[in-house]
């Protein structure tokens, strides 16, 4: 017990660290962006410029914003939106905050699915047909960027065939299908092909050939002896699925017109909207950080052969 | 010495010498000649000759990567020349008849002669169509290539350096200069690389040269990360002991001992690395950070061509194919370098 709060209070450490750094870098990085925010600066007399960076505080030293900065985020303040009609950020964020997580979830649930399924029909036919059409599968779903696959989606099921809303997120679940469809190709991809390498494995085992020896159907070994050894260092999987899910989440929820965090990203950044851009910045590494802390600790409580590092 | 006995010595001397006779071995036993060794490039063509995908990308990937550096030579047009009366023509190729690729477009449930209307004159055929500019599709499209591949290319360089030099000394110091360096990498890994990219390009100046920078930053740490776990192992080897017992310094360890031995790993890591790199430039421009308009770029002819995509889509799809074909390439090409290479290697 002891070791393990050592482990985690490191790691909160260095997850505290990590989140500072990014939260630091990223403030001073926005001071020296080129542009205003203002984008009808050139109308404005000198008075109205100081009137306006008085109520945003661009008027006080560098350090002082900074320091400022840093406080109000540990109060959960993210400052004022400079583009959205003068609403704080985080009120901002957390509305939009809805529509992203569904849809990722959405995502991750049915990728992982169908990908998992895909994987361990796979590794039963080894090296046959189906397994070549899986792996085909796999690889071409990590080589077509998501955003191709989500236009090519809108063209054929709401332009050609007119069966699902183009966009939009008006209808409830009929309108979120085709974007989710289109972010979950890569959790997809990526489980299809981890699975079916880790059967392969788990059904050249022994106890696999026992259960064969007894007489199961091939079906049964793979989903109920074998898929359940497999099916843990899936886990390892979710850090880089996330990555992908948020990078995604930014065309994908273009496209589509989901009023989520990724569309209010671009938004931002083609609107030099800067305390947007730092939240989601601040809010995206946080959310990575806390994915890699999960998965490492599930991991080790699951799977008693990974030892805590460092510590025994 | 051992002292025969007087003997032993007699019975010996009692054998002539004519006795003896010189061992001829018989054309069974003789010791085969040994092939000669292959070295290290010959022995994983041969391998990699026995995956068909990977040779078949290959070919692929050369030919593609050929187009693309004559694009100044092949493309008939100037990339950035507009012919504004001769705009959003679809394509059409010479003695064609088929829809789609002979230069008719659907209108009110009949197809009619763009080109005709156009008054384009007998005998110009856009084979790619042209965009809303009227620029040539086909040229913009090599262009484009051109620069997706020498932006991938080199961020794949850049990347391979890095992480390289960061890995190996991380490995080879060890110890506390090893630790502090990996909490760096532990840090920095916590950032999302793609949000990492994004705030760089708003702080540069648009271009090539910051979107290499922008992708170089964040992605030589799986690069590190790998060098430095096998830099890690093969330090334990008895020849890099050997080595360094006899007095060779830490560089000459690296160069001449521990690279050659993972040049394996980081040639297939590399090859993942530059469909990433596209994948980003693509991506970038397609969001509006990338690549600025005019010039062309995978990305930025994916950015036009869909937004116009309902109307014509053929300026989105030839991309988006030629796309999709360049990343599946890569990405199976570094496949089947994969298992030549590093066979044990897990997939990811």
């Amino acid at each position: 017990m002891k070791r393990w709060s050592k482990y985690i209070g490191k790691r909160l450490f260095y997850m505290a660290l990590t989140l500072l750094i990014i939260a630091s870098a990223t403030f001073f990085l926005m001071n020296v962006l080129p542009g205003t925010p203002y984008n009808n600066q050139d109308r404005l007399t000198a008075a109205q410029l100081e009137m306006l960076n008085k109520k945003y505080g661009f008027d006080q030293p560098l350090f002082q914003r900074y320091i400022n900065y840093l406080k109000n985020i540990l109060h959960g303040d993210f400052g004022i939106s400079l583009q959205f009609s003068d609403q704080p950020v985080a009120t901002l964020l957390s509305q939009r905050m809805g529509p992203s997580i569904q849809l990722g979830l959405q995502a991750v649930l049915f990728g992982t699915v169908v990908g998992v399924f895909l994987g361990v029909i796979a590794a039963m036919h080894q090296n046959k047909f189906l397994d070549v059409f899986c792996s085909l599968f796999a690889i071409t779903g990590r080589s077509v960027p998501n955003f191709v696959v989500a236009v090519l989606l809108q063209l054929l099921f709401a332009i050609t065939l007119n069966w699902l809303p183009i966009g939009l997120w008006n209808e409830g679940f009929r309108s979120t299908i085709l974007p989710t469809l289109a972010l979950s190709i890569s959790p997809m991809a990526e489980s299809c092909r981890f699975i079916r390498t880790e059967m392969v494995e788990v059904l050249s085992s022994d106890y696999i050939e026992l259960a064969r020896a007894k007489g199961m159907s091939e079906i049964r070994i793979a989903f109920s002896h074998g898929l359940r050894n497999a099916l843990i260092p899936l886990i390892t999987v979710l850090g880089p699925m996330t990555v992908s899910l948020m990078t995604g989440s930014l065309v994908v929820e273009n496209i589509f017109a989901v009023p989520g965090i990724g569309e209010q990203f671009t938004k931002s950044i083609l609107s030099n909207d800067y305390y947007t851009i730092m939240a989601v910045t601040i809010l995206f590494s946080a959310l990575l950080v806390a994915v890699i802390f999960l998965t490492d600790i599930l991991y080790q409580i699951i799977d008693p052969r990974v030892r805590v590092e460092g510590a025994k | 010495m051992m002292e025969y006995s007087e003997e032993i010595k007699k019975a010996a001397s009692a054998v002539p010498d004519s006795a003896f006779v010189k061992y001829q071995p018989s054309q069974q036993e003789a010791e085969p000649e040994l092939p000669r060794a292959l070295s290290f490039l010959e022995d994983s063509w041969r391998k990699l000759r026995k995956n068909k995908a990977a040779v078949v990308t290959m070919i692929l990937l050369l030919i593609i990567t050929c187009l693309a550096f004559l694009a100044p030579v092949l493309s008939p047009f100037d990339p950035n020349e507009q012919h504004l009366s001769w705009k959003n023509l679809p394509p059409k190729w010479p003695g064609v008849s088929i829809d789609g690729l002979n230069g008719t477009t659907l209108f009110r449930g009949r197809r009619v002669d763009s080109y005709e209307l156009a008054k384009v004159p007998e005998g110009q055929c856009f084979l790619f169509g042209t965009d809303e500019f009227g620029r040539d599709l086909l040229s913009r499209c090599l262009w484009g290539t051109r620069i997706s591949l020498i932006i991938a290319f080199i961020a794949a360089l850049l990347d391979l350096s890095i992480g390289i030099a960061y890995g190996l000394i991380s490995g080879i110091k060890g110890g506390r200069t090893d630790t502090v360096m990996q909490r760096i990498l532990e840090i920095l890994s916590g950032i999302p690389s793609l949000v990492l990219v994004v705030l760089m390009l708003l702080i540069f100046e648009p271009g090539i040269t910051s979107i290499i920078l922008a992708m170089t930053i964040s992605s030589w740490i799986p690069m590190a990360r790998v060098v430095r776990a096998e830099t890690l192992k093969i330090k334990q080897m008895e020849y890099v002991q050997a080595a360094k017992a006899l007095g060779a310094s830490n560089v000459k360890i690296a160069l001449s001992h521990i690279l050659p031995n993972i040049s394996g790993i980081v040639i297939v890591r590399a090859m993942f690395s530059i469909p990433t790199a596209i994948f980003f430039e693509t991506f970038l421009s397609f969001l509006g950070v990338g690549m600025r308009i005019p010039n062309a770029s995978i990305g930025t002819l994916l950015n036009g061509g869909y937004k116009v995509f309902k109307l014509y889509p053929y300026q989105m799809f030839i991309p988006a194919f030629i796309l999709c074909v360049i990343m599946l390439s890569f990405n199976l090409f570094a496949d089947g370098l994969r298992d030549v290479f590093d066979p044990k290697m897990k997939e990811g």
